[in-house]
């Protein structure tokens, strides 16, 4: 019993692949027509012909596979990046997921029209076995197209995470053995990490004896933040470069205070200059004016 | 038993530089070399007769510091401070010092420097900055 009804299924995925072959270009043509396709494909309607006619010929595939329910399918894969495409240009022009899936759906209404202009009775429970079918299909086609939108969405993400990782910490060269950091936004461990290694590479080449780790851009410091920032001021002293916080504003330094995170052991700063002019003290350099304006200074 | 050439389990030299000791650690270091490289350091400070100025652990060829050996040099600082002698950490990677800071290794009573150089004029000639501001607390 079962295996007939394997049987069965199979008999009539089979036979809408067939029909899927049989009216590629009427439904690729019809398909050109449909919102989704002319609007990714705007340059010629040809294209947006071919587009559509390696859609079907994937569908038919999968339905040959007798598994239209299998969003993974070998007969995606070849399209898999083409309705990426499309949908990521539909997502640009300010659809939602659900309408571009709502587009998706729309495109069995010409298939099913054209299927049940195949048989004589539309009570032949052969044609509805393949409408049913077919809507199967159709749905899977949403949900491949779903997913495709949404790794799309995520590589974009972690792409522009790493691009802010690498935007974010800088290590300026202030004075000959003096390097700063100004960092910018909430620093989490991630983060952290990378300031902490680019700064020690930092000090290695430029043989640093100062760093200044400017907090002027930190929103807020809490005792994570503290944490992070203490382990960054030890690595520094290990390397034999001594650490200066800045940019420490009144209402950080309240809440420091009021956390009750202790910072004794790091030497901090109100602001970047005051802890360039410490370090500069204590290399015994002293910036002074000029005696007199355009006179001899030396 | 070690030969002079016997370089891989052998002891690690102690090289006398003026009224500086100078180690270089290269490579990994055995545990029982560790132990026994605190124990020449101590006492060479010990039956020096003449005062030892410092102590320089050159550390630039060490790939890998792990807690033990992270121990043994604040024990041989720890150790060389009590025979009035000071202890410089010098050319540490930047791998191993955040090895060290996240095994919360961070070393407060230890005198570091960039390289071997520095940590020579940082005991020659003690600038007014580097003892008084590293925060010593295990003193």
């Amino acid at each position: 019993m079962q295996v007939a009804e394997h049987e069965t299924a199979l008999d009539v995925t089979r036979e809408l692949s067939d029909f899927l072959e049989r009216r590629r270009e009427q439904i690729a043509q019809r398909w050109a027509e449909a919102s989704l396709f002319r609007a990714v494909f705007t340059v010629s309607r040809d294209e947006a012909v071919e587009a559509c006619k390696a859609v079907v010929d994937a569908l038919a595939e999968v339905a040959r596979g007798g598994r239209p329910e299998d969003l993974r399918a070998p007969g995606f894969d070849s399209v898999r990046e083409q309705l990426g495409r499309m949908a990521a240009s539909r997502a640009k022009a300010g659809y939602t997921p659900s309408q571009i899936a709502g587009e998706v759906a729309g495109l069995r209404e010409p298939v099913t029209s054209l299927l049940r202009a195949e048989y004589d009775d539309p009570a032949d429970p052969r044609a509805q076995a393949n409408e049913i079918a077919l809507t199967i299909l159709i749905g899977t086609l949403r949900l491949v197209v779903m997913e495709t939108t949404v790794d799309a969405g995520e590589e974009l993400i972690a792409r522009q995470r790493q691009q802010l990782l690498e935007v974010a910490t800088p290590v300026i060269r202030l004075w000959d053995g003096v390097v700063a950091v100004p960092l910018i936004g909430t620093l989490d461990s991630a983060r952290s990490q990378i300031v902490m290694e680019s700064l020690l590479e930092a000090i290695v080449d430029q043989r640093a004896r100062y760093a200044i780790l400017d907090i002027t851009g930190v929103p807020t410091v809490d005792s994570l933040v503290a944490q992070h920032l203490m382990k960054t001021v030890a690595a520094a002293r290990l390397m034999g470069a001594e650490c200066i916080v800045s940019g420490i504003r009144p209402a950080i330094a309240q809440t420091i205070v009021q956390l009750g995170i202790d910072l004794g052991t790091i030497i901090t700063r109100a602001g970047l200059s005051d802890a360039l002019a410490y370090a500069l003290s204590q290399q015994g350099i002293v910036v002074s004016p000029r005696p007199a304006m355009g006179g001899n200074a030396r | 038993m070690t030969g002079p050439f016997a370089t891989q389990p052998g002891p690690v030299p102690v090289l006398v530089l003026g009224d500086v000791l100078l180690v270089t650690l290269q490579g990994d270091l055995h545990d029982t070399a560790a132990e026994r490289l605190q124990q020449d350091i101590t006492q060479r400070i010990a039956s020096s007769p003449a005062p030892v100025g410092g102590v320089v652990i050159d550390i630039s060829g060490v790939e890998i510091v792990d807690s033990f050996l992270g121990r043994i040099l604040a024990e041989i600082a720890a150790s060389a401070r009590l025979l009035a002698t000071r202890t410089v950490l010098a050319g540490m990677r930047p791998s191993v010092a955040i090895t060290l800071v996240e095994l919360g290794l961070t070393m407060p009573g230890l005198d570091t420097a960039l390289d071997v150089e520095r940590a020579l004029s940082l005991l020659g000639h003690p600038s007014p900055a580097a003892p008084t501001t590293h925060p010593e607390e295990g003193a």
